[in-house]
């Protein structure tokens, strides 16, 4: 079972928290404006390997928290 | 040796060629099937499908085979029933028993609110084409005498809407059916060639990287399950695209015949039989994105659960196996065909949890889309450019995605 250290409740398991994604990171790559605001909100890296995400603890303290997590895995990496 | 395997047998298998006029990348349902029709009806045979593993171990070798119309928005039903057609013909077009059936869906309603997204579901269904009906709790007993109609006490059953051709067909034999079909026809599948990069001229792709060497092409076609983002990537193309697991089991053969499929989008799961007898679950996608296929015992627990509130009999049999695929969920939840912005390079992705039903049409329409270099009108909603022009399909017409 996935455990998320929640910085507020400790290490929790994963099903008490709601997975927010991914933060978003237009590539520096794209440099017109629009282009960029549209990579912001559609677009995902969506990265087989360490991705930097938000989850959302529900059933806890109602704060978000960034973390890292292999998704080739499914493992939190500190 | 069984009929099936002996024809087979008469399939050949070539080296790469240093070049071709189209390779596809994938070789699960959508990348053979857009070879098959490529070869059959625009005569292209001067093509390649590169499969990284064997041909149809992805995600047509993992989805649980059921063949549907009842979507929720027009341009969906419209192109998921030319699929539902095409698959019923598709046994005397390829000559390959599929082993596809006809067995109707059952998507449940539990309350008022759910009641009035059903009726909505079947009128907006039949004025598309698609034969949907609701039914109400006497009419589901009648189809289904395993029921329990309260739900266990807790998701009393008030009616469903009753989608009348909805089937199921074997995926191995779906994959083979196109595979033998097209290679029949000179197209070359290349099986444990695995694509490592894109080959690109300027702005242009011109050919895809593999462990065994270049091969250039005219075309490239992503048919990637999983792994697309990645593929994309090296074109420079970014997707709104996330990677989901989704997970599944069977149980044992279970003796009495059960007759339809069953869907519950307030439960997130659903059923049917196989040929074998097995009762086939299925459920949402897991919430977090990954790659891994671990399967879990979290999902075992929940999903049997949910599914002994409503068909106790589940209850006394054992599961024989799970498994996990990996779902390329797009942002708006409908698929992604067509162009890429990028020359020389294009796509279907985005088949999140309703690839399988979607790959005969899915196929036919990239196949025209290649040869003739345009975007056939029952695609043509589905393109990537949507986003940018904010016409998004959004669509949670499945039971994984609700």
């Amino acid at each position: 079972m996935l455990i998320i250290t929640c910085p507020n409740c400790g290490p929790r398991p994963v099903e008490e928290f709601r997975f927010g994604g991914e933060i978003p990171q237009p590539p520096d790559s794209i440099t017109d404006p629009f282009e960029r605001d549209l990579d912001q909100v559609w677009m995902f890296t969506n990265v087989a390997g360490v991705q930097t995400e938000r989850w959302f603890h529900d059933a806890g303290c109602h704060r978000w928290l960034t973390a890292a997590r292999d998704t080739s895995i499914d493992r939190f990496v500190d | 040796m069984n009929e099936f395997v002996e024809t087979l047998l008469e399939l050949t298998w070539h080296e790469p060629k240093s070049s071709y006029d189209v390779v596809i990348i994938g070789g699960g349902g959508h990348g053979l099937a857009t070879a098959y029709y490529l070869a059959t009806q625009h005569g292209i045979t001067n093509l390649a499908v590169l499969e990284a593993d064997y041909i149809g171990s992805g995600n047509s070798g993992r989805n649980t085979t059921i063949i549907r119309a009842n979507y929720g928005i027009p341009e969906s039903i419209r192109f998921y029933q030319h699929s539902l057609d095409l698959y019923s013909t598709l046994e005397q077009e390829t000559g390959c028993w599929i082993m596809h059936a006809t067995k109707g869906l059952l998507w449940l309603a539990h309350t008022e609110s759910a009641m009035r997204n059903e009726r909505a579901r079947a009128m907006l269904n039949t004025a598309c084409g698609a034969e949907t009906v609701l039914v109400d709790p006497t009419e589901i007993k009648a189809l289904v005498p395993q029921i329990d109609l309260s739900g266990g006490g807790r998701y009393p059953v008030l009616g469903a809407s009753y989608h009348i051709p909805a089937s199921t067909a074997r995926h191995d034999r779906v994959v083979w059916a196109y595979a033998q079909g097209a290679m029949q026809r000179g197209v070359h599948v290349l099986q444990n060639t695995p694509v490592t990069g894109l080959i690109r001229d300027g702005d242009r792709v011109v050919g895809v990287r593999t462990a065994t060497g270049d091969i250039s092409a005219g075309v490239v076609m992503s048919a990637v399950g999983g792994n697309v983002s990645q593929i994309a990537a090296h074109a420079g193309v970014r997707l709104p695209v996330r990677t989901h697991p989704l997970q599944a089991f069977v149980t044992n053969g279970y003796a009495q015949g059960f007759g339809p499929i069953i869907s519950d989008t307030e439960l997130l799961c659903y059923i049917s039989q196989t040929a074998r007898g097995q009762m086939l679950i299925g459920h949402e996608y897991d919430r977090e994105t990954s790659y891994s296929l671990q399967s879990s015992f979290q999902f075992l627990q929940a999903n049997a659960i949910k599914m002994s509130y409503l068909l106790p009999f589940v209850r006394d049999l054992k599961i024989l196996r799970q498994w996990t695929g990996r779902c390329d969920v797009s942002a708006d939840f409908s698929p992604i065909m067509g162009f890429t912005g990028v020359d020389g390079f294009v796509i279907t992705t985005g088949w999140g949890t309703w690839g399988f039903k979607a790959i005969p049409a899915g196929g036919e329409a990239m196949a025209e889309l290649i040869a003739t270099g345009r975007t056939p009108e029952l695609i043509e909603p589905f393109a990537l450019s949507r986003f940018a022009a904010d016409h998004t399909m959004a669509d949670q017409g499945s039971t994984g995605t609700r």
